[in-house]
């Protein structure tokens, strides 16, 4: 490389990069459409980082002005509704597409090893951003936004001897406050993106480190010297890769081939999510609740209070129990479990084409227990929920306990080499 | 893959002359390293907490009560909010026991109060009720209604708490009734007796059960 071009590589290492992780970083040819939401992900937190700065420049974070500036946003400011449907679309499209990905994981395996820090790096961002989006949901100063923040940060009074200072400390104030929102503004434009960012840059990182899993769970990397020459992939890879492995003629580079591929997902996306930004922004009270239209009023409980539909299985898993403490720890525990994930899983089988039909039920019986919490905890009380919810939750656990119990000697199909043609 | 650690980096040559004293001075080093860190932690941490502002605002509120008559109900404000303190006669204390069953909460399971008011007549001594004067229903005052003004809404109740926006009743314990709209009992905040005749309002330490 010469000229300009040259003189810039020599100087920082452009292209370098851009060919190990993109142009010759191998990528399994059988990947589907389950490998399009971590792209779209990253398209959702350009789209939110972007459309938030453009809310800052209107938004006032204080208890007094902050209700009537989203509404100068939605009202008096030139595309200010747009952009902030935009970002409240996009909170929800956030989790939606963070959901599918989290499965496709546990579908195929992903997490074990050597994937278990990807893994912990994906439920760390997942956590972050359940942070990032509850304090971004206090925000607007809604009747919701406040009583939603007030239900949550009570949850740490639930902890013995330290919980009512914490509170006290969390909330500035002796009860949820313009302090309150002033410090979660703080939080949810600042610190937070910042870790979310950082750990989306090490969840990629460890990505490229121990390479693309696939639908068959199949290794495209084989030791050095134990491939014939014939069956090793025609693509130019990057020698990174190359030095250190015989890459299988099971890949593609990925770019242009899972880059186009994931513009075909991402022009299906937006046909989705701009019917839901132009058309239902609301989305009948799941993405926008109705009584956040109507401002923080401390002295007026809503009929009812839900969480926005992201959160409902947790809360769920929370009103189960009748023990306060003990809700708390339930729900915690729910997201650490998911966290162990790599290690309740036991057996060295990825994918669920090769595994036993005990995990397939185990694993769609999971997801069904989880969109049920997520009924549960975002409709009214009744009294036959209680129970539902005790016994869904009961079932959550249950998928990581028998998991641990069966993996250990599960009956597996035997799993090919190469991914099958 | 070619293998980088730390050592990797050392001089070949020398080998330290003394591994303790490099030790101790590494230990040292970062022993004290760590305490600057947790020391320049403290701002930060500390300025989470409420301001002076939001402590004056919020301030326990102590009050006199050698001069409220029995019946008489007075109101004062803790943390923006009315509180009602309440002297109420043997009579009355009498009468709560019998409209029982017509609560929806008589015996304050549900936690709208500390523990040391959870008793039938929810407060520390008998007579004096202290509640938080804000329906649980959708955050309206309610009136004091005495000498059977109560009866009108309640049959056979002389005295209690109606709510005028949408008609909730509570007893005068703050003990909600049945078929109303609120569905808690009205909340009693902490307090405690400094002494007979001086309440404080927002803080309980040491206070009798």
């Amino acid at each position: 490389m010469s000229g300009f071009l040259g003189w810039i590589e020599q100087r920082i290492p452009v292209m370098r990069v851009a060919n190990q992780h993109a142009i010759q970083y191998p990528a399994p040819r059988n990947m589907n459409f389950w490998y399009v939401f971590g792209f779209l992900a990253t398209i959702v937190l350009v789209n939110q980082i972007v459309t938030g700065i453009w809310l800052t420049m209107n938004f006032e974070p204080s208890a007094e002005r902050a209700f009537a500036s989203v509404e100068y946003i939605m009202r008096e400011v030139d595309y200010g509704w747009l952009i902030r449907y935009m970002h409240s679309t996009g909170a929800s499209a956030f989790f939606i597409v963070v959901y599918m990905h989290m499965f496709r994981g546990m579908i195929y395996g992903s997490y074990q090893k050597p994937r278990e820090l990807l893994w912990i790096f994906g439920m760390l961002i997942y956590l972050a951003l359940m942070a990032e989006a509850f304090m971004g949901y206090v925000l607007p100063w809604g009747q919701m936004s406040y009583w939603g923040a007030q239900v949550i940060v009570s949850l740490f009074s639930a902890i013995p001897v330290v919980g009512p200072d914490l509170v006290e400390w969390i909330q500035g104030d002796y009860v949820i406050s313009g302090a309150t929102l002033n410090r979660f503004f703080a939080l949810h434009v600042i610190a937070l993106p910042l870790v979310i960012v950082i750990l989306v840059f090490l969840h990629i990182v460890a990505l490229h480190e121990v390479g693309s899993n696939n639908p068959d769970g199949v290794n495209i990397k084989h030791p050095k010297g134990s491939l014939p020459e014939e069956d090793k992939t025609k693509y130019e890879i990057h020698e990174y890769y190359t030095n250190k492995y015989d890459i299988a003629d099971d890949i593609v580079p990925f770019f242009p081939h899972i880059v186009l591929k994931d513009l075909v997902a991402f022009s299906i996306f937006l046909f989705a999510f701009c019917y839901i930004m132009f058309f239902v922004p609301e989305m009948g009270g799941y993405f926008l609740e109705h009584p956040n239209f109507e401002i923080a009023n401390p002295l007026k409980t809503p009929e009812h209070i839900f969480p926005v539909w992201y959160f409902t299985p947790f809360y769920a898993i929370l009103k189960a129990v009748p023990d306060k403490l003990m809700g708390v720890i339930a729900m915690f525990s729910a997201i650490a479990f998911l966290f162990a994930l790599p290690w309740f899983d036991r057996s060295n089988v990825r994918s669920w084409r090769y595994r036993s039909g005990l995990h397939t039920t185990n694993l769609i019986v999971f997801a069904m227990v989880f969109v049920f919490l997520g009924y549960l905890g975002g409709t009214p009380q009744e009294p036959w929920k209680i129970t539902a919810s005790q016994i869904a939750t009961v079932m959550y656990f249950c998928f990581f306990i028998l998991l641990f119990i069966y993996s250990k000697n599960e009956r597996t199909k035997p799993v090919p080499s190469r991914i099958p043609k | 893959m070619s293998e980088v650690s730390i050592d990797a980096n050392k001089s070949p040559q020398q080998s330290p002359s003394d591994n303790g004293r490099r030790k101790f001075l590494t230990v040292a080093t970062s022993v004290v390293g760590a305490v600057g860190a947790v020391g320049a932690a403290v701002p930060f941490i500390a300025s989470w907490q409420p301001s002076a502002r939001a402590k004056a605002a919020g301030a326990d509120v102590q009050v006199d009560i050698s001069g409220i008559q029995v019946g008489q109900l007075i109101r004062v404000m803790w943390r923006s909010k009315p509180v009602w303190i309440v002297r109420r006669s043997p009579e009355l204390l009498a009468s709560l026991s019998t409209i029982d069953g017509r609560l929806r909460d008589p015996n304050s399971e549900n936690e709208q109060q500390p523990a040391y008011a959870q008793n039938p007549y929810r407060s520390i001594k008998e007579e004096f009720l202290v509640l938080v004067g804000i329906c649980t229903h959708l955050g309206c005052s309610p009136q004091h209604l005495t000498e059977g003004a109560m009866a009108e809404y309640a049959e056979g109740v002389a005295e209690g708490f109606f709510c005028p926006c949408h008609g909730s009743m509570f007893d005068m314990a703050g003990r909600v009734f049945q078929s109303v709209p609120a569905p808690l009992n009205l909340v009693v905040p902490q307090h405690m007796f400094l002494d007979d005749n001086t309440i404080l309002i927002g803080s309980d330490e040491g206070a009798v059960a």
